[in-house]
């Protein structure tokens, strides 16, 4: 059995730890609230771009522009948005799990895809088993503006422009509840998918014309799929983080009571011992 | 005079929501002014201000990075990536930008960063004119 020492050392350490997980959990929960925010002040931004988006690219069926053409798929992108740090419980590995499944089943060479990593716990799953990422940015805040992504965002479209690669996927963690993220894989490019949101078209008149204004609105509407999951993504992470400093308390709390009921029961067992002591003593001068 | 709804929406959130008499920006095929009852329109923007009449005289710059703008029944919205309202810019980082992409200009290397150097540029003294209150 420990000594009285040694367990009233780990209940210290224990309530230090329980300590910084609280702190950590309450620092989380506000930074959750923030990225709610700022996910909800982009959905103006979004649905009127779709809106735009939707009623050229349907409206007019003659509009012709290679993001809106499946072309032959020799390589594959796959951007993945993780965080940068740890201690957000399944939050990365789930995500790199669900996308590096999808890869070994899709591909059988190196050479048909490319990885892209927002985060830096992505990068490393990907070097680690010797996939370099082509494009990566790390060391993003926590509450990224369009200003902050805009250079790797505009890279990753650019990219399929190129021909870099012949379609992209992004995979994140899409924010359901605090308690809930479900991993997520959405095909970016080309764009196949365009649906009206209001189900209203209006026609309009272009100036010049409809393939030079797809030519500005399709990349800008790439690159807001692409904000609105990071987006999306780091609501995830603050919430995930939450979820499992929460769990890290808990079990805090659990381990000291525990070990409180131990080091009280040594106790007991040190006083017995003495009276014992004591009363044997008393017993032999007799 | 009859006016209409003007919004300018970013990725970071709404800019503007203001009823105007007229407004004016440059679209990439030139000057552009609109008053209430325009036909519905989409057209891509330059880097440049947009003047917004309030009417009584009053008008109101805003400064506007790229984007389009969309016209509909008495309804106006500018999509673009940045727009910052003149007394909202950040006056010392658009110097530094302007600063800096002079002297990237100045350095000449690959093409691809000239074209990007001079984007920059171009956002940044737009953001400083608007400051100044010139268009």
């Amino acid at each position: 059995m420990a000594s009285l020492r040694d367990i009233q050392t780990r209940i210290t350490s224990t309530k230090k730890t329980s300590q910084i997980t609280k702190a950590m959990q309450m620092v989380s929960a506000s930074k959750l609230s923030r990225a709610e925010s700022n996910a909800k002040s982009f959905v103006p931004y979004m649905d009127k771009i779709q809106e735009v988006v939707a009623s050229i690219a349907l409206g007019s069926k003659d509009v012709r522009h290679p993001m809106l053409v499946s072309r032959p798929v020799k390589k594959t992108g796959y951007l993945v948005i993780t965080s940068d740090r740890g201690l957000a419980g399944a939050y990365n590995s789930s995500i790199l799990r669900s996308v590096y499944k999808k890869i070994q089943e899709r591909h059988t060479s190196k050479d048909e895809y490319v990885v892209i990593a927002l985060g830096r716990v992505g990068r490393d799953f990907f070097r680690i088993r010797g996939i370099e990422a082509i494009e990566s940015t790390i060391g993003l805040p926590d509450q990224p503006s369009f200003a902050d992504v805009k250079e790797i965002v505009r890279k990753t479209v650019d990219l399929f422009s190129e021909g870099m690669y012949d379609e992209l996927y992004m995979y994140y963690s899409h924010f359901v509840n605090a308690i809930q993220q479900d991993v997520t894989e959405k095909k970016v490019l080309p764009l196949t998918d365009i649906q009206s949101s209001g189900g209203r078209l209006s026609s309009y008149e272009f100036e010049p014309s409809p393939e030079e204004i797809l030519e500005v609105l399709l990349p800008q509407y790439a690159e807001s799929l692409i904000y609105g999951a990071l987006l999306d993504g780091k609501a995830s992470e603050h919430a995930a983080r939450m979820t499992a400093m929460q769990n890290a308390t808990d079990n805090a709390k659990e381990l000291i009571r525990s070990l409180t009921l131990q080091y009280n029961r040594a106790r007991q067992a040190a006083i017995t011992q003495e009276i014992t002591e004591i009363v044997g003593g008393a017993a032999a001068l007799e | 005079m009859k006016t209409f709804n003007v919004n300018i929406v970013t990725p970071d959130g709404p800019v503007v929501d203001t009823n105007v008499e007229l407004l004016s920006a440059k679209a990439q095929s030139g000057e552009l002014g609109i008053m209430a009852g325009h036909v519905p329109l989409v057209a891509p923007l330059q880097i440049g201000a947009v003047r917004l009449v309030l009417g009584d005289k009053k008008s109101e710059l805003v400064a506007v990075s790229g984007g389009f703008l969309e016209v509909r029944s008495d309804q106006v919205t500018i999509l673009a990536q940045a727009a910052e309202k003149a007394e909202n810019i950040d006056i010392a980082r658009a110097k530094e930008a302007k600063m800096r992409a002079e002297r990237f200009l100045q350095d000449k290397q690959d093409q691809v960063d000239l074209k990007r150097a001079e984007l920059a540029l171009r956002r940044a003294t737009n953001r400083l004119n608007v400051y100044e209150g010139k268009l």
